[in-house]
């Protein structure tokens, strides 16, 4: 790969000087090639037009060099078009500079899909069989809990001494947790204290508004606050930050390309609403076109689309089971199976996380006890998992669920929100991903908010269950149909998925994606981080535990132009604060060394490399010749806690990253 | 800043830390006091408390002699026998067959060819053909203007398709807060926040606010979703009859008599603003004294009103003259005549923060794509400032309820439009004297309303029938709720001419003629 610097060009963002220092003496460590992106992620707004023309242009020179085989490469015979009158005159050659939109245009298309820099950085989501592993969930030294758990005392603590001055002497702020004119206050003082107190202070890591398309990168509107993260002012400039946030799994959030095109051309024929429910005028042939697509890219003999992911769900199960059925969901479900759940009238219970031998025990004592009170038997049973987990990046245990089926006879409901698309050779998601008949599964339900960059969501089952849900599901006899322009994206993106729009571009993607996904999951482990979650997720959740570590670790990836995402209490168990990174197909091998980078440089500021090496990380067996250095005590075991120099991370990845990860 | 330093003295103290840690470790019972400290999540000394009396009294409990007083209920079953009830359970399917009347009715639905429109043409079994569509939410055909197409497309250009992510990660864009704006002030409220569906966002609304022990009072007629909401947030419901505001005031009266002596709580008035389920119309200055008397809020489902209603489209507040300011929350939605997607809640600033982080369906659901909020401001600026859209969509309902008047068509006798003048959906349900004197139960009215839809499709008008409100699935009669009477739905367009809804309406009158006729020689 040739190491071109771009030193001169990249520009740090004024937001960006503070760590400049750092960074930059850092820097000299990493390859080179890591640099010339960088300027994608410096504000094109703040630059004078000529100088990010330049920028372009060298970037798409770059684009050339660097990947014969990227989407970039058709860029050839539009250069040849554009001057195709004087063709006689000039002689054409490869690099000849493309013209200012021309260059322009590809720099936009990059910075919403990045280049594929090599044909390694490829490979295949597929499970490679023998017993599905639980991922192994590392733990920081106690000391770190222990300051977790102070550092909310503390924080608790001082909110509480604030809420006790303030509600003396600041009376107007606290007016809305008192009762008004006779009107009980709509928030509860006490419920509201963790959003008060605690949310509050790092609200500014949470919602940031973007604009434009979230591939790639994702640009985001610059705000400020004077008064505590209570309201945001808005300077009016914005920041283009690596975006490492969104559920863009195969990059089809694209604002051209074969996709975009389909889309306009369908708005331009179709108009943009049915303004009308499937029931009754809402159904039009692309309903059609796009249920029979889905039902053969899930291997299903039918399916249904919704226009919300969220509703999918909500309005699935009532239509399946309702009095006298039990369901049996996952405790960390999301909350649209809860509310489905809750709103069918069934009897929920819930089981451990992916915990199969807690699903045995559960439902073993159930049908023994049939119903309550009664004691008759269950008419129905139904388990609910999801494919893949979003804020733990686990994966369902679906070879031993379907064992577990043939036993105990319950109906399955697999909730393939972030799996389809993200997981399995051909992108089907959790079946095709342990090569199981998904003719095992009940109800394959999914969303198309994610992988296929559109909105909405799917169900896919057999004929009757269908043809009973068109009749009895909520959502589709009242809630609005999804509208013909989300409908082509849908229909387009899967149309590449399965080769049959621009062949080898939809296998490109889904391999990008595995590969991303691995590189970025093993250099995180061998820098040092607790990172959860199975192998192959795209999702990677790093744990950062101390709260106050979440708005800090936010703001240092954002001092870096990244935009990551950080969770906390209540949507996670109160110690384990994390940062969640989710991969694209849209990155590049450069945009996860930059990422690595950030990583390393802020993990050891903040102290965030805890882990002890029984995830993985540590060196293959039988190699010393790296130089590791260990900074953490070794534990009372012989796994050395992995602390891999940035350097040795980024020059082992490509080629480790396809041997198994532990 | 040098960082070596201040890492050296870090791990300086992470030593010593570790050293005490490991200390502390060998004391034993350590771990017990550590897993407690892990698990007692809320920090609260109180709570800390409370427990370490739960745990006296435990220890108290365990040392006291023991004697029972009745067998133990639960008996305990051996393996075995717990693998024979497993083997001999069988559930039942998951989807029963389908009826014939089922089948029917799936097969019965229309698919449109092409766009969606005043004029659609419709799949049959030898091609397509050209009909008038009086089934859609599109009054004014915003779906298919030039203009709003442009826009649309120009804002696909801009940010593709989805958000990829709900509002709170990365999810909400420039257009998003855009169209919020926009809808707040077209409303007159101070804030409003932007959902991904329209059907679902007052499920979601609801339980937000309103919790266990928190009191609603409702309307009984209700829509589905409404019920829902109420349903998830388990609060207690109170339900008056439809639209009556004598018994409503007889409601509020009782819980605030019965709630007199207990803590204050959240009180609810939930109601619609043209009811989907009737078509007929809330009366809001009654509600408001209501609310300002007894102490009660009022969440308001605008979804079949908003765009409507009104010179400029703003709803029943516009229509009956009252400040949007006393309604506290509104809900809309932009999926029906402004042939968008999604929905809205519109309120005070407090109100609208708060869904922000517990609205269930607006933090884990994914943003409204960008082209569709961009519709939804373009519809809403056009209806606003064309008030002759509101005119000639009147003229139309007018013409089209004309048909069923019997002094017009002495013939017309069988049904009666019960929705308000002012609904673009017109709702046709049997009067009550024909249903007596014919002796027809519920499901034989359903079942008239769907011959009559299927009469009309023949003779080229496409219309719907108001379907019953899903029960919960193995429900008995005696839980069933209220069910709407079953009702012809006849949705006017602004944008057909006066002519060619006399044509249709003729052809709807002729039909639901005909079937009754037919039922009557029965
Ligand atoms: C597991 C799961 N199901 C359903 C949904 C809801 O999908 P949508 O965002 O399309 O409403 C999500 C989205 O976050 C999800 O993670």
């Amino acid at each position: 790969m040739p190491a071109v610097t771009f030193d001169s060009s990249t520009s740090p963002t004024p937001s960006s000087t503070s760590s400049t220092d750092s960074t930059a003496r850092k820097r000299s460590s990493l390859p080179k090639m890591s640099n010339p992106f960088s300027f994608f992620s410096s504000s094109p707004k703040r630059k004078s037009a000529e100088a990010a023309m330049m920028q372009a242009v060298i970037a798409q020179q770059q684009a050339l060099l660097n990947s014969p085989s990227s989407p970039g490469s058709h860029l050839l015979p539009t250069i040849c078009l554009s001057s195709g009158e004087q063709k006689s005159n000039e002689t054409q050659t490869l690099f000849q500079p493309p013209s200012p939109e021309e260059a322009a245009k590809q720099a936009r298309a990059h910075s919403q899909f990045g280049p594929l820099l090599s044909k390694a950085h490829l490979h295949s989501s597929q499970f490679p069989g023998g017993e599905f592993p639980e991922p192994l969930e590392d733990e920081p030294p106690y000391y770190y809990v222990l300051t977790t758990y102070i550092s909310y005392l503390i924080l608790i603590i001082f909110g509480h001494v604030r809420d006790f001055f303030g509600k003396r002497f600041r009376k107007e702020r606290y007016s809305h947790l008192k009762a008004r004119n006779g009107f009980a206050p709509l928030n509860d003082d006490f419920d509201n204290f963790y959003v008060r107190r605690l949310k509050m202070r790092i609200n500014d890591c949470f919602a940031r508004p973007t604009t434009g398309v979230p591939g790639r990168f994702i640009t985001l509107l610059d705000r400020d606050s004077d008064d505590h993260n209570l309201t945001f002012r808005y300077s009016g400039t914005t920041t283009e930050t690596l975006n490492m946030s969104s559920y863009n799994y195969l990059g089809f959030a694209q604002s051209d390309g074969p996709c975009a095109d389909a889309v306009e051309t369908t708005v331009k024929k179709y108009g943009i609403s049915m303004a009308s429910s499937r029931g009754e005028a809402g159904t039009s042939d692309l309903h059609v076109e796009v249920e029979n697509l889905i039902a053969e890219f899930m291997g299903k003999p039918a399916a249904m689309v919704f226009s919300m992911g969220y509703v999918t769900n909500a309005g699935a199960f009532p239509a399946i089971v309702g009095k006298g059925c039990l369901i049996i969901s996952d405790e960390l479900n999301h909350a649209s199976i809860r509310f489905g759940a809750r709103i069918s009238g069934a009897v929920v219970t819930a089981f451990r996380h992916n915990n199969m031998k807690d699903l045995e025990r559960v439902l073993r004592e159930n049908i023994a006890e049939g119903q309550p009170r009664t004691h008759r038997p269950w008419k129905k049973i139904l388990v609910a998992v999801e494919g893949l987990y979003s804020m733990e990046g686990t994966m369902c245990n679906l070879p031993a669920l379907v064992e577990l089926k043939k036993k105990y006879k319950f109906y399955l409901f697999v909730d393939e929100a972030h799996s389809v698309g993200a997981l399995g050779a051909g992108g089907r998601g959790v079946c095709d991903y342990f090569g199981i008949d998904p003719a095992h599964i009940d109800i394959l339900m999914g969303t198309l908010t994610k992988s296929f960059g559109a909105n909405g969501g799917y169900i896919a089952a057999d004929k009757t269950i269908i043809d009973k849900l068109r009749l009895t599901n909520p959502a589709a006899l009242m809630g609005e149909a999804p509208t013909p322009p989300v409908l082509m994206q849908i229909a387009s993106s899967l149309k590449i998925i399965i080769g049959r729009l621009v062949p080898g571009q939809g296998q490109e993607r889904l391999q990008r994606l595995t590969f991303n996904a691995r590189y970025l999951r093993l250099g995180l482990k061998r820098l040092g981080f607790i990172v959860y979650g199975h192998d192959d997720s795209p999702i990677i959740p790093v744990m950062l535990y101390n709260p106050a570590k979440m708005p800090a670790f936010s703001h240092e990836m954002l001092k870096r132009n990244i935009s990551v995402v950080v969770v906390g209490y209540p949507a996670t168990p109160l110690i384990s604060s994390r940062a969640r990174f989710c991969v694209s197909a849209a990155h590049n091998k450069e945009d996860l060394d930059r990422m690595l980078q950030a990583c390393d440089e802020i993990g050891d500021v903040l102290q965030l490399k805890f882990s002890s090496g029984i995830a993985g990380g540590s060196l293959p067996e039988g190699e010393d010749q790296v130089e590791v250095k260990s900074k953490g005590r070794a534990r009372a075991n012989s796994i050395v806690p992995p602390r891999w120099p940035l350097d040795d991370v980024i020059r082992r990845g490509v080629e480790d990253t396809k041997k198994p990860l532990m | 800043m040098d960082f070596q330093n201040l890492q050296d003295v870090q791990h300086q103290v992470l030593h010593y830390a570790n050293v005490t840690t490991s200390q502390f470790q060998r004391l034993p019972g350590s771990a017990i006091a550590l897993r407690y400290i892990k698990s007692s999540y809320q920090n609260d000394p109180v709570r800390s408390a409370i427990e370490l009396v739960l745990v006296l009294f435990a220890v108290r409990y365990l040392l006291a002699p023991s004697y029972s007083t009745q067998k133990p209920n639960k008996i305990r079953l051996t393996e075995e026998e717990v693998d024979d009830l497993v083997e001999d359970w069988t559930p039942e399917p998951l989807a029963l067959g389908l009826s014939t009347i089922e089948e029917a009715e799936n097969e019965k639905r229309p698919v449109v060819v092409g766009p969606s429109g005043p004029k659609v043409k419709i799949a049959t079994a030898s091609g397509s053909r050209h009909v008038t569509n009086l089934a859609s939410w599109s009054f004014y055909n915003f779906g298919n203007n030039e203009i709003i197409k442009e826009k649309a497309i120009a804002s696909l250009r801009r940010y593709g398709v989805g958000p990829c992510g709900p509002p709170n990660f990365y999810g909400t864009q420039d257009v998003h807060m855009k169209t919020e704006a926009e809808i707040a002030a077209h409303i007159g409220a101070p804030a409003c926040i932007l959902y991904a569906q329209g059907f679902s966002t007052i499920s979601s609304v609801i339980p937000a606010f309103s919790k266990r022990g928190d009191i609603i009072v409702a309307d009984r007629a209700v829509n589905y979703p409404i019920r829902k909401g109420i349903q998830v947030s388990r609060s207690t419901v109170y339900w008056y009859d439809h639209n009556d505001m004598e018994d409503l005031k007889r409601v509020l009266e009782t819980v605030v008599r019965s709630q007199a002596k207990k803590p204050l709580t959240r009180r609810f008035i939930v109601t619609e603003g043209l009811f989907e389920n009737v078509g007929d119309m809330v009366n809001l200055p009654k509600l408001v004294e209501f609310k300002h008397q007894y102490k009660f809020r009022i969440i308001l489902d605008e979804t079949w009103s908003y765009g409507v209603l009104g010179t400029h489209g703003r709803g029943v507040t516009e229509q009956q003259n009252v400040d949007p300011n006393h309604i506290d929350m509104i809900i809309g939605s932009l999926a029906g005549p402004l042939c968008a997607g999604g929905g809205f809640c519109a309120g005070s600033l407090e109100v609208v923060e708060h869904q922000r982080i517990s609205s269930s369906a607006y933090t884990f659901s994914a943003a409204l794509p960008a082209m569709l909020a961009t519709t939804a401001s373009e519809a809403l600026a056009m209806r606003e400032q064309t008030p002759e859209l509101g005119v000639r969509l009147r003229e139309n309902i007018d013409a089209l309820r004309d048909q069923f008047n019997p002094e017009r068509y002495p013939k017309s006798v069988w049904l009666f439009p019960q929705s308000a003048p002012e609904n673009p959906v017109v709702m046709l349900v049997l009067k009550p004297e024909v249903v007596e004197s014919l002796g027809i139960g519920r499901d034989e009215e359903d079942r008239l309303m769907a011959e009559m839809v299927e009469e009309c499709l023949k003779k080229d008008v496409l219309i719907t029938r108001l379907k019953p409100i899903p029960q919960i699935l193995g429900s008995t009669a005696r839980d069933a709720s209220w069910q709407p009477r079953p009702a012809l739905k006849v949705c006017v367009s602004a944008v057909l001419s006066k002519k060619e809804i006399e044509a249709a309406g003729t052809v709807v009158r002729r039909a639901t003629y005909g079937v009754m006729e037919r039922r009557k020689r029965r």
